[in-house]
């Protein structure tokens, strides 16, 4: 039943408020303070044109190759069943939970200037390429929304009933026809969706653009902000980006809100084979779709793989075991927070009239870049405090912001399931507040809330974003210590420390997840 | 006595009005088609709905009542134990919601489940049971809350004809020694004819008051015969 005949408990009112309000101070107070700075003279816009223009053109074109890309290989996916197909779906989740950093590394390893491919190229007398500047955000962009584009669309082609695929098979549709009719529908619903949410993630992708964008033609406001407040300590300009970049994700927040499908993670995409309205052509297209996909994806990974074994040769590097401990410290603190934030926030969500509005108030509260928070924070602290000496603290607050949405979107729908089906069985009984939450809830919402934990962990883990702003030049979580070791060109020592984030990360979301699924009923 | 004033239960474009008085101490069934009311009429007794009118058992008005404070027990078609607590647990509830048991209690719940028949099973998770066993143990629960009513929407539905008098003879029995009124749910005339005094037959958008059983079947309403095909 999902009558709410109840009024909402004083304890969830409470709980939710107060996580309300710390998650609306947290975004709030930045801003006010990037407004109270940020002075809109006559030639700003000339300075910040061009990053404002490099950031919506590499966001905008890598949403569209990866939907264009994802197309094929979700058609692919949906119609064949194969050896390794249940793989194949893990491995589109993979790059998710892979640390933006490391990818890039992987990434160097296959498409940079030493990498495999410009070593063939160069045999052939085509030169290296050049993987720096706009090629190579976008190239990275797409590996990391290639799959999860690939999901999205899956997930709306898995929505069609199998009968309608029958029935073209039976009508005998031409490609063209069936097409038309099943596929052109399920792509109007899912690729404005997935194109949207990816152009959202790509245009606050900090990590990707610090390492492989720069200079005056490709370098995003993140990127423009960052050296701002880092080299040029100009908190005027820094002010003026992010409140840009404010600007410009709230506008695509608010578009997508009025798109976006609510997107599945994790579980299997099954269901019976379709195999039948296909003709050998079509076959061998799926073939070569796949393989190149599986390519693509697997490569990066198998050389951070490779040449990590071999960095991690000499012993760790000097710094790696205290940057690993400070990371795990910030990874488990921001889940710990993030964690209390959704289960309130998800509660009163849950159970109030307004809970719709609620939660798109905080969705789009995060919307905001956490690097737009990270600058107003800087600012924020700078005339009363070292920015340096809040470093850690300030990195778990916006790691935790950052894994709010998420949880929030993995929670609700669990606590929405448990009212559905033991709610009027629980309130009959006076099954209320702690007791609830202790005999009904957690154990129902286990496995979901250790799913969440362990994205968020393994998200915070990986974060290369914020820190970047704060950190004093010895203190350093691991993917800092890589990307500094990669700036000093030690890209060994980088690739070992690559390996022991990525293990880091991977462990971490499969200690929460498993512990969640313990005992699970 | 259970008094029904002027009770309307409206939902989207729905409604159900009742007006009527039902005696203390008798099972009395809950007739009619499917799709017209008698689970509604159930949770908005229970309290999971809103509704307008007034609710008065023995005199004191409890339609503003929580589910919980209500002189109510309810068992539902399925669903009525927590998957993730055992039997004694789920029985447990029935005593103190937060399950802070003390020894006392704890032998009051065994004694439950052994009335029920589930002597032994109380380490059991509810997965490992039959569905009738599932029910029995909800019945337990239910014994244990010691409510004056108790409200059963069909709840031995999907049992065998012989699994299910063997409940109903256990409903009769717990009738008889809590002294308890049931209103019971249920699609089978030969239930009704077995256990029911009265009966109450909701149909076209109200619960018609309580008709003695015998003459009910020798007089059924038209909607009814039809409901029957007879």
């Amino acid at each position: 039943m999902g009558a709410r005949a109840q009024p909402v408990s004083r304890t969830t009112q409470f709980f939710g408020a107060a996580a309300l309000l710390i998650v609306a101070a947290l975004v709030l107070a930045p801003v006010l303070a990037l407004l109270s700075k940020a002075t809109f003279g006559s030639g700003w816009a000339v300075s910040a044109w061009p990053s404002i223009r490099f950031t919506l053109f590499q966001a905008g074109l890598s949403a569209l190759i990866s939907v264009a890309v994802a197309v094929p290989l979700a058609r692919a996916l949906m119609r064949r069943r194969f050896v390794g197909r249940e793989i194949m779906i893990s491995l589109l989740g993979a790059p998710f939970l892979l640390p933006s950093i490391v990818a890039v590394l992987g990434l160097l390893a296959i498409w940079g200037r030493s990498g495999i491919v410009s070593d063939a190229l160069d045999a052939l007398g085509l030169g290296p390429l050049d993987i720096y500047g706009l090629n190579g955000v976008v190239l990275a962009h797409v590996f990391f929304n290639l799959p999860l584009a690939a999901r999205m669309l899956l997930q709306g082609w898995q929505a069609v009933p199998a009968e309608q695929f029958q029935l073209a098979a039976q009508l005998g549709l031409t490609p063209r026809a069936r097409s038309r009719l099943i596929e052109m529908p399920v792509l109007r619903g899912a690729a404005p969706s997935a194109l949207l949410v990816i152009f959202m993630l790509c245009m606050s992708s900090f990590a990707v653009a610090l390492a492989l964008g720069g200079g005056p033609k490709s370098s995003t406001i993140e990127l423009a902000i960052y050296q701002a407040l880092r080299f040029e300590f100009d908190l005027a300009a820094a002010a003026q980006l992010a409140i840009v970049q404010l600007a410009i994700g709230l506008a695509a927040a608010t578009f997508a809100f009025r798109f976006a499908k609510t997107t599945r993670f994790g579980g299997s995409l099954g269901g019976p084979a379709r195999h039948w309205d296909s003709g050998p052509a079509s076959r061998i297209t799926d073939a070569l779709t796949l393989g190149a996909a599986a390519i693509f994806i697997l490569l990066p990974l198998f050389a951070i793989l490779a040449k990590g074994i071999s960095g991690l040769a000499p012993g760790l590097p000097p710094g790696m075991l205290a940057a690993w401990g400070i990371s795990v410290a910030i990874a488990l603190a921001s889940t710990a927070l993030a964690l209390t934030l959704a289960l309130s926030i998800a509660h009163l969500v849950d159970s109030s009239r307004y809970g719709s509005r609620i939660e798109a108030f905080v969705l789009l509260l995060l919307a905001t870049s956490p690097f737009v928070i990270g600058t107003g924070l800087f600012i924020l602290i700078t005339p009363f405090v070292s920015p340096f000496a809040l470093a850690l603290p300030i990195t778990a607050l916006v790691n935790a912001a950052l894994a709010l949405p998420l949880m929030l979107r993995i929670i609700r729908p669990a606590l929405g399931r448990v009212r559905a089906n033991y709610g009027a069985l629980a309130d009959g009984l006076g099954l209320a507040g702690w007791s609830r939450f202790k005999l009904l809830t957690w154990p129902q919402i286990r496995p979901e809330l250790g799913f969440a934990a362990g994205l968020a962990a393994a998200l915070s883990m990986g974060d290369l974003g914020v820190i970047t702003l704060f950190a004093p030049p010895d203190t350093q979580t691991l993917p800092l210590l890589m990307y500094r070791q990669m700036g000093s060109y030690r890209m060994d020592a980088a690739a070992g420390t690559a390996l022991i984030l990525v293990a880091s990360s991977f462990a971490l979301f499969y200690l929460f997840d498993k512990g969640g699924r313990r005992a699970g009923t | 006595m259970l008094e029904l004033e002027n009770l309307e239960i409206t939902q989207s474009g729905f409604s159900l009005a009742a007006n009527l008085c039902l005696g203390e101490g008798q099972i009395a069934a809950v007739l009619g088609p499917s799709g017209g009311g008698k689970s509604t009429f159930l949770m908005a007794l229970a309290g999971f709905l809103p509704v307008s009118g007034r609710i008065r058992w023995r005199g004191q008005d409890i339609s503003g009542h929580s589910p919980a404070e209500r002189p109510i027990s309810m068992l539902f078609q399925e669903n009525n134990l927590f998957p993730h607590l055992d039997l004694r647990q789920n029985t447990g509830l029935g005593i103190r919601p937060d399950l802070k048991l003390s020894s006392a209690d704890k032998a009051a719940v065994d004694a439950a489940l052994a009335r029920v028949g589930l002597r032994g099973r109380g380490r059991d998770l509810p997965r490992t049971l039959s569905g009738g066993q599932r029910q029995r143990a909800a019945l337990a629960r239910a014994l244990l809350r010691k409510k004056p009513l108790l409200l059963l929407d069909e709840p031995f539905a999907a049992l065998g004809p012989a699994l299910r008098r063997d409940m109903l003879n256990l409903v009769e029995d717990i009738r008889a020694e809590q002294e308890a009124t049931v209103l019971l749910v249920t699609h089978a005339p030969e239930d009704v004819r077995k256990v029911a005094k009265t009966c109450l037959f909701v149909e076209g958008g109200t619960v018609s008051p309580p008709v003695e059983t015998a003459k009910f079947f020798a007089a059924p309403p038209p909607a009814f015969r039809a409901y029957l095909g007879t």
